[in-house]
């Protein structure tokens, strides 16, 4: 990797290189879509934005939900199937939820046979931990750098594989098409601002989410959207757009740390949530769907910490929606903690030296960025942008996207999180269909001929690439917070049609301006210029979401709307799909599809 | 409150250390300071970074000399009066500003024989006393301040000789670990060259991960070169046997 200053843009002279499959992410379903796909004999790219290793799978701290029953017996993938349905407020696309369930366990016993090492139980199993709306201990965890573990034993196992090249700190523009198919991508080396044309027999999407829309969010620099605005540009539907998971727990103190996210393990390993009054106020937001599987009072929460049998889970543990709005609940009626949040309380629960083996990252990130010993003090947390569960639609046995030859998989993909994912099902739904995208796409670029793509739409995507460059005026720092401040005030997490309608007519706005953003400098390594291409990527999905959210009237999971407070029952079966149409993009109801009986049995099933 | 900041800009022809002045707040860190100046007066100034949150390591300088996570070093851990520097890891070759060219590590990771597992009736069973010491090493975040602040790699420059210490523990996590059957200790004694570390513990000094390197790690496994192939009986034996090293 050395410096090389920028090129000549005539397509010519730009470097092409031929793969049959390139994976855009290089994060947990990215590195697992590689693997797949040289499994299966395809020639790889993998092309990432950061170094390998440092996608934001690094960050999951928790664990990856499976039923492997390690921990309790009773566990396995029909309870696990249900919980994701319920979690999902019955959005999910159930043949996702299906093969992920089934296939988890497989996929996470797969990862020990890579060298993943994970917690152990006493008889020497991969131990699971309890978390929110998961009914059994299930999630296999790693203290709480679980995501670290997983992308290490990918990573590691990657670098080995011969017909897999990596292709680090590259930043894919635009993806390129022959007719109606997926012919390759467009990117440019972010240490020399070189551009290069991967061409392609099939493409994988693995780009994570949209968190940095947002000023308070738990998400790297990294999360701009690109695999939704790039697939929407390139004709696919997107799917649940209208859902954005809050987490409940970040920091909200010091400022500059606001929504570094607090793992929900510290509340499977016993926190508590308390206001300022000292109340433990979640047993007053039980929802009814989940009263029969939730303690009713203290002692009964207690003797579940105890693992006594029969004792249902605690209020803490409720889905991550139900969480978050309690918390914003407190604040709003004047009991909050100082900097506006709510006590996380595990110093008066768990003995310091279980509080350090367990959860070792939140002690390390709490003593060294606020100056607090959570062995000893309670932590102050508030909700934070996290994950999208809306993304590229795809097809549940295939991951395989509207457009010809273009897959996706892991938070850039979306149907088997519906309204809300319940904590553990990221790392696991980003191991199962990482796998079957990455499957199918091989098997699509070795049965297809190959096209390349045309030289003018390279050349139009060069341009494109190089604007910022020209004349221009607005500096993509100050654009970046602009959009930041729109999407929270506009599309957070409570919102209004009202409120919408105004963000929709903003966000327009700037998308306008997109054409003026100037980058200074030249093309190597330059941060500015790379926020100018991020910044449409930002704006286009964000114009996604708050879309569908106007679109959907009704609160549900992670989507709440003031003036639409209650679910509505027709609502409930049908997904929003964002299609490309020659006003931009339009708002589609799709009807959810049947759900089999025996399946629809297994989620109607109280505490299995 | 404003505090001056300097940083190292520029390529590696065109040298220069350029002062800032930044508005801070309180609990602020030094990359967050980095990003303020990013949006107000240095638009294109290269700094590399993930996750803020100290878990990705990418984010690797030398603040006032010393290696460290620009995302987990406050500014108030220096006096309010005083100028920051900020400059590149020293042991990479500089690309721009703060961004140093690190892919050498990955190649260095290639090298390393990839776990061997053993195959067993059912659920491999391993025991948490077991892999204790071998989650200790993979908590490593590859920030590669072990690697900077390396002598045989900073001064030295022995990059094709020595792997460093991410790699001595990342093989020591493999050597350490219950259910590998590689057979690694040829390798790193001759290809990744233990016996070139002379145990100053520099790197165990700056690991943000707070790991064991030299104590956990490259000490045992130092040992257990040495008893493979300088145990003077063993040596005899071998010869007798006819087996050479």
């Amino acid at each position: 990797m050395g410096i090389r200053q920028g090129v000549d843009v005539l397509t010519d002279k730009v470097k092409t290189e031929k793969f049959d499959v390139v994976i855009v992410g290089a994060g947990g379903a990215g590195l697992r879509a590689a693997i797949a796909a040289a499994d299966y004999g395809s020639k790889v790219a993998l092309v990432t934005k950061s170094l390998l290793g440092k996608a934001h799978t690094v960050m999951a701290e928790g664990g990856v939900a499976a039923a492997l029953g390690n921990v309790d017996k009773r566990d396995n993938w029909k309870v696990h199937f249900r919980d994701t349905i319920r979690g999902s407020k019955n959005l999910a696309n159930w043949e996702m939820a299906k093969i992920h369930a089934e296939k988890a366990p497989e996929r996470v016993r797969e990862l020990e046979r890579w060298g993943a090492v994970f917690d152990r139980t006493e008889e020497g199993k991969i131990n699971q931990r309890n978390f929110g709306g998961h009914r059994y201990p299930r999630l296999a965890h790693v203290g709480d750098r679980t995501g670290l573990e997983i992308i290490r034993a990918l990573q590691d196992h990657t670098v080995h594989k011969e017909n897999i090249e990596v292709f680090m700190e590259y930043t894919v523009t635009t993806l390129l098409k022959s007719g109606k198919t997926v012919s390759g991508v467009l990117a440019y080396n972010r240490s020399s601002g070189e551009l290069k044309v991967f061409e392609a027999g099939a493409v994988v999407l693995a780009t994570g989410g949209i968190g940095k829309a947002y000023r308070v969010t738990s998400n790297s620099w990294e999360y701009t959207g690109d695999g939704h605005a790039l697939a929407h540009l390139a004709g696919a539907d997107l799917i649940d757009m209208e859902f954005v998971q809050f987490h409940p727990t970040g920091m909200v103190w010091p400022p500059s740390v606001k929504g570094t996210l607090v793992t929900e393990g510290v509340r499977g390993e016993g926190g508590i949530l308390v206001n300022s009054e000292g109340k433990r106020f979640m047993f007053d937001y039980i929802p009814e769907v989940f009263a029969a599987e939730t303690a009713k009072s203290e002692e009964e929460a207690e003797s579940w910490l105890r693992g006594e049998e029969g004792a249902m889970r605690p209020p803490e543990l409720l889905t991550r929606d139900v969480v978050a709005r309690a918390i914003m609940t407190e604040v709003k009626e004047g009991r909050g903690s100082p900097h506006g949040g709510a006590f996380l309380d595990i110093a008066s629960r768990r003995e310091a030296d279980y509080i350090k083996r367990k959860l070792p990252s939140m002690y390390h990130q709490f003593k060294e960025l606020a100056t607090l010993d959570i062995t000893k003090e309670r932590m102050e947390v508030g909700p934070t942008t996290h994950y999208m569960m809306g993304g590229i639609k795809v097809e549940a046995n295939t991951a395989s996207s509207t457009v010809p030859g273009l897959y996706a998989a892991g938070e850039a993909a979306a149907g088997m999180h519906g309204a809300n994912r319940l904590g553990g099902n990221s790392l696991s739904d980003l191991l199962v269909f990482g796998k079957i995208a990455g499957q199918s796409a091989s098997n699509f670029a070795q049965t297809n001929t190959h096209v390349s793509p045309h030289g003018e739409e390279i050349n139009k995507s060069i341009e494109d690439a190089l604007e910022p460059f020209k004349q221009g005026t607005e500096n993509p720092y100050q654009m970046h917070e602009k959009l930041q401040e729109i999407m929270e005030t506009y599309a957070g997490i409570v919102r209004t049609g009202n409120d919408l309608e105004k963000g929709i007519k903003k966000l327009e706005n700037l998308k306008k301006k997109l054409p003026h953003l100037h980058a200074k400098g030249d093309r190597n390594y330059n941060p500015g210029w790379h926020l100018c291409l991020d910044l449409k990527n930002m704006i286009i999905t964000s114009l996604a979401l708050a879309k569908a959210a106007l679109e959907r009237t009704e609160s549900r999971g992670a989507h709440t709307r003031l003036d639409y407070p209650e679910y509505d029952k027709e609502l409930g079966k049908i997904n929003m799909i964002i299609r490309p149409s020659p006003e931009g993009m339009s708002v589609i109801r799709a009807p959810l599809t049947k759900m089999p009986s025996d399946l629809k049995d297994y989620v109607l099933q109280e505490a299995v | 409150m404003k505090r001056k900041i300097r940083l190292q800009r520029g390529t590696p022809n065109n040298l220069k250390l350029e002062e800032f002045e930044v508005e801070v707040e309180t609990g602020m860190v030094v990359l967050d300071a980095i990003h303020r100046i990013q949006a107000t007066d240095a638009p294109d100034l290269a700094i590399r970074w993930n996750c803020k949150a100290g878990k990705c390591g990418s984010c690797s300088a030398e603040i006032n000399g010393e290696p460290g996570l620009t995302c987990m070093t406050r500014l108030s851990d220096y006096p309010e009066g005083e100028t920051l520097t900020v400059q590149p890891m020293k042991t990479f070759p500089l690309i721009k500003d703060l961004v140093t060219d690190v892919s050498w590590n990955y190649e260095v990771n290639k090298r390393i024989q990839p776990y061997q597992h053993t195959e067993t009736d059912g659920d491999p069973i391993m025991f948490q006393k077991e892999v204790d010491r071998v989650q200790e090493f993979r908590k490593c975040i590859e920030c590669f301040l072990c690697q900077d602040v390396c002598h045989v790699l900073r001064s030295h420059d022995m990059k094709p000789e020595f792997a460093g210490p991410r790699f001595m523990i990342r093989n020591a996590g493999l050597e350490m670990h219950p259910l590998d059957q590689g057979d690694r200790l040829d390798n790193i004694r001759s290809e990744h060259g233990i016996g070139l570390c002379n145990i100053t513990k520099c790197c165990t000094f700056v690991c943000p991960e707070h790991i064991g390197i030299t104590d956990n790690a490259i000490i045992p496994m130092k040992e257990r070169v040495v008893d493979e192939y300088y145990d003077p009986l063993k040596w005899i034996w071998n010869r007798i046997i006819g087996k050479s090293n």
